[in-house]
């Protein structure tokens, strides 16, 4: 059988799965490290260009049912190219090429092999960008592989290092086994509706005969799982904190934004789409889940010495904010998808350039001290590099989600409203409480960057694209702290 | 009016060897700017129609972030008008008392802006008309403080300063739980239409909820016993600036925002709430005057008498009645004046003797510094409640408030409370007139014998104007009130 593919819409992961193996083969003969770094970048560039030619265009979809298999049901294409899928896709790519500005002085610094680097980060985005796109159960899980394999070897990538090997082997147990669950998950909402498209899922859940009803329910759960590792919730984020300290710093930060992000993406496709007849069934478990996500990531953060660590748990309890409105189960749900969405979104540039500041902070730091990283580290920042500290301190800031710092206020606003809205207004408590906690330890870190430093002083001056990635990060925060509408307008169109 | 504040603070931003070189020009520039506010606030009350002042007015009106409803709607009436001029007043007169005395710690500069942005936040609070707005410049007003203590403070600066800011952090997350509970249920966050409303269409069960979300947050801020404890830390630790500001107008958020936000928001769950609220508030007053008898820190026992006052002001709130939420506003600007005086005082005691325990300064202050004496004797005497003073007005009318409470709430319990609260302003006529014994008078034999400076012009000017307005409405209250009464009278529906 014979199908029209519209390239158009594919064009952002085709060009980079091209752009991934050009890469490898241009390694392969020996081309300069620059130009291999060179080339990732544009061909990130290039795929967020055609994202925006896309965004201008309609809605287009393909790999679709063809129309002698599709009796009377709905249309069912694998990959749509949304609004909603524009969205993510251009948070990814617009993250993902921050990843590679801070990759670079990394990359010789660890001596890691520069072609396959750029092609598994690549080969990652690829994963992502369909994840966001993918509208049937195979697709998803495929691009949720597409995007995990890859990551394993980029954690592994520091082949000298034991810390890195044990990271990336606590990665892919952690993932293989939520995958398991996950596929379980999908196979008994086969076995109950008879449909992997997601737009046919629906529908038959909706009338679904009760005998039936307990396997859909479970399910719907389990389906869950494989997403709950992606994005670190509670009882998968075991290996947050240890693969965020063994593997590079850059790809910790594309952990924690890109793959996030495409995390999110999936979830909410699939409970948005796919599953909202069973609100009431995933609604509170997903509430249980983000209570206990956010509280955990706050409680061990607070007894984080390490920036890298604190990073690392404090990305887990902010999955817990970006969870906490989708428990509103089925009513309301548009609402909850657009908070979750924007929340992601400002996430993704404060977090990023946390991210940005610490791997900048780092690099000189390594000849100097073997423990470069731990809080204490800080201190006094403030007067080495006044700038480089005033970014941080706003980033961290923004997390907490104070003024001066709006977007994060806004973010968490969004966040609350929602769920306030969808009528789990306990969910609201414990998230004011964690606020707070949080707060304590965002604070204590920016407190730190302007208090004198007692011991010897590094001279953190990052290397020109690190200092690129900072200050992107920071004029993308600084623009939406002023004017926070630019992303919840979007996000409230898209969704 | 905010944009001359926030302009200034901005131009702190530009590198110190281009602009205002000295940190004397620094100074010089905050005082320019804060009395330009000044200005603005002053001819704000020219402008002011006093003929209608349950009305808005000088309303600002745009959208903001219309994806989740929120506009930037700002506007004055006769509940909000004396605070804005009370900060506006108090702000410049921070400003002009830095002027010759800078606290200890330099940086002048990152003072002034801090100064700046804390004022913007202030009157933010006091003119927004939108929910999140208002929580938005309610928050702003943290970090601004938090640093004030931090840098500026005493020795256990930051112990105090990390405990303000998580208790105020506390409070405000669940003010904003609260607020959107009412926000989404009601489907309106501006403020002058859910007051008009009258609470109609929110069900009781969530106007209690949303009632106490609310008045927790707003009582930590105020704050109301048994969630006072961080106040007595960071009034006693901050600098005199800091106390100032924290006193005068800070504390006044919360009570401002229980009569604005959480009265006509939630009027079912105010009256639920409100024989708890009078019982914490009287448990307030006497607790505190008891501690203020065990004081030995000047400046610890003004924050405890600071505790009393507030509990009058909350009592006031509690009963419902439109004299008791006068006797609220009325109390709220007396106290913002006289402490605020009273503060300066403390500070210009310490600077004088480096000490401010009362014990090591010993009496006879009237004899060794006859001016500055006096000045504190006034002050003494119009906090604790002199008739022709501030003070005394707003005790009175709050307790006369107690007496015929509203007609919902448990008459016999609040003459009760009257009765109690009635002891607690003897016990507070008590621990002024001990502190007035021990320091003024008697033999002079601590370290306040010792030669100390005249009053300088700075603090002549510092002064001056809080002892002319305790003295004017004091002797006159019908201006405050007749401000006041009418808009209190349409919160309740009447005319």
């Amino acid at each position: 059988m014979i199908q029209g593919i519209d390239y158009a819409a594919i064009a952002p992961p085709l060009i980079l799965a091209v752009a991934a193996l050009g890469l490898l083969l241009a390694d392969a003969f020996d081309a300069p490290r620059r130009l291999i770094s060179l080339l990732s970048g544009g061909a990130l560039v290039a795929a967020l260009v055609a994202v925006a030619a896309l965004a201008f265009g309609d809605r287009r979809a393909t790999f679709c049912l063809p129309g002698d298999l599709r009796g009377s049901g709905p249309r069912s294409c694998s990959y749509v190219a949304d609004d909603f899928t524009l969205l993510f896709q251009g948070i990814v790519l617009a993250a993902a090429v921050v990843v590679v500005l801070l990759s670079l002085q990394e990359i010789t610094d660890s001596k890691m092999p520069v072609g396959e680097y750029h092609f598994l980060l690549l080969a990652a985005v690829v994963g992502a960008l369909t994840l966001v796109a993918a509208r049937d159960l195979v697709l998803l899980v495929v691009a949720l592989e597409t995007l995990s394999l890859p990551v394993f070897a980029l954690a592994a990538l520091r082949r000298y290092d034991g810390t890195a090997s044990e990271a990336a082997l606590k990665l892919f147990l952690v993932s293989v086994v939520s995958t398991a669950i996950m596929l379980f998950g999908i196979s008994l909402v086969y076995g109950a509706t008879g449909a992997m498209h997601l737009d046919r899922i629906a529908p038959a859940l909706a009338r679904l005969p009760a005998d039936l009803d307990p396997v859909a329910a479970a399910g719907s759960v389990l389906v869950l799982a494989g997403f709950a590792f992606k994005v670190a919730a509670v009882p998968f984020h075991f290996w947050a904190p240890d693969v965020y300290q063994g593997s590079p710093p850059p790809v910790a930060a594309f952990l924690s934004v890109v793959s996030k992000a495409a995390g999110f993406a999936g979830l909410t496709i699939v409970l948005a789409l796919g599953l909202p007849s069973y609100g009431h069934v995933w609604g509170p478990v997903i509430a249980v889940l983000a209570a206990v996500t956010m509280t955990v990531g706050n409680l061990v953060a607070l007894r984080q010495r390490t920036a890298i660590r604190l990073l690392a748990w404090s990305s887990v309890a902010q999955s817990g904010y970006m969870l906490a409105p989708l428990a509103v189960g089925e009513d309301r749900l548009p609402e909850a998808v657009a908070a979750t969405t924007a929340y992601v979104a400002l996430y993704a540039v404060m977090n990023l350039g946390a991210f940005a500041v610490v791997i900048g902070f780092r690099r000189r730091a390594v000849p100097l001290s073997p423990s470069w990283d731990t809080l204490d580290d800080y201190r006094g920042l403030a007067r080495r590099s006044p700038h480089v500290a005033a970014a941080l301190a706003f980033f961290l800031i923004c997390l907490a989600g104070l003024p001066p710092g709006v977007m994060g206020l806004f973010a968490k606003v969004v966040v609350f409203r929602a769920t306030v809205a969808g009528g789990v207004t306990w969910l609201a408590v414990v998230m004011a409480i964690n606020t707070v906690i949080g707060l304590y330890y965002y604070l204590a870190w920016a407190v730190r960057l302007f208090t004198p430093a007692d011991g010897p002083s590094y001279d953190p001056a990052p290397g020109l694209p690190v200092r690129t990635a900072i200050a992107a990060a920071a004029a993308g925060a600084v623009v939406l702290s002023v004017a926070p509408q630019i992303v919840l307008q979007t996000v409230t169109q898209a969704t | 009016m905010m944009a001359i504040p926030l302009a200034g603070a901005l131009a702190m931003l530009v590198p110190a060897n281009r602009f205002l070189r000295t940190d004397f020009a620094v100074r010089a520039f905050g005082t320019a700017v804060s009395g330009a506010t000044l200005l603005v606030a002053v001819s704000a009350l020219t402008a002011f129609d006093f003929g209608a002042t349950s009305r808005m007015q000088l309303e600002v009106d745009r959208e903001w972030a219309s994806a989740i409803g929120l506009r930037f709607h700002l506007g004055v009436d006769g509940i909000s008008l004396p605070l804005v001029v009370l900060t506006a007043l108090l702000t410049f007169l921070c400003f002009l008392y830095t002027l010759r005395h800078p606290p200890a710690g330099g940086r002048t500069r990152l003072l002034t802006a801090l100064l700046l942005v804390l004022e913007i936040g202030l009157l933010g609070t006091f003119v927004a008309l939108d929910l999140v707005l208002f929580f938005v410049f309610f928050e702003t007003v943290l970090v601004p403080m938090y640093v004030v203590i931090m840098l500026w403070g005493g020795t256990d600066r930051r112990a105090a300063a990390t405990k303000f800011i998580l208790y105020t952090l506390l409070g405000s997350g669940l003010l904003l739980a609260g607020m959107l509970l009412v926000g989404a249920t009601a489907g309106t966050l501006d403020m002058t239409e859910l007051a008009a409303r009258h609470g109609s269409g929110l069900s009781h069960g969530v106007q209690v909820a949303a009632f106490a979300l609310m008045g927790v947050g707003f009582a930590v801020k105020a704050p109301m016993w048994p969630l006072h404890t961080w106040l007595p830390d960071a009034h006693t630790e901050a600098p005199t600036v800091g106390s100032v500001l924290l006193a005068g107008v800070l504390l006044k958020m919360g009570t401002y925002g229980l009569v604005r936000v959480a009265l006509p928001l939630a009027p079912d769950g105010a009256r639920f709430w409100a024989p708890w609220l009078g019982l914490l508030a009287v448990i307030g007053i006497v607790y505190s005057a008891l501690a203020c008898l065990a004081q030995r820190d000047l400046k610890r026992m003004i924050a405890y008498s600071s505790v009393g006052h507030m509990g009058f002001v909350l009592l006031g709130i509690a009963t419902l009645t439109p004299v008791g939420i006068n006797a609220a506003l009325f109390g709220n600007v007396a106290h913002g004046l006289v402490t605020s005086l009273l503060f300066f005082l403390a500070g210009s005691v310490k600077e004088r003797w480096g000490t401010a325990d009362m014990d090591a300064l010993g009496g006879g202050m009237l004899g060794t510094s006859p001016r500055l004496a006096s000045v504190l004797t006034f002050a003494s005497v119009a906090s604790l409640g002199l008739p022709g003073l501030a003070g005394f007005w707003g005790e009175m009318l709050a307790l006369l408030g107690a007496y015929r409470p509203h007609a919902d709430l448990p008459r016999e319990t609040f003459v009760m409370f009257m009765a109690v609260a009635a002891l607690g302003a003897v016990l507070t006529a008590a621990y002024f007139l001990r502190m007035l014994s021990k320091l003024t008078h008697g033999p002079s034999d601590g370290v306040s014998r010792g030669p100390a400076p005249a009053v300088s012009a700075q603090e002549y000017a510092a002064w001056v104007p809080l002892i002319g307005l305790t003295l004017l409405v004091g002797l006159w209250p019908k201006t405050l009130l007749d401000v006041t009464a009418d808009p209190v009278r349409a919160l309740f529906g009447g005319g």
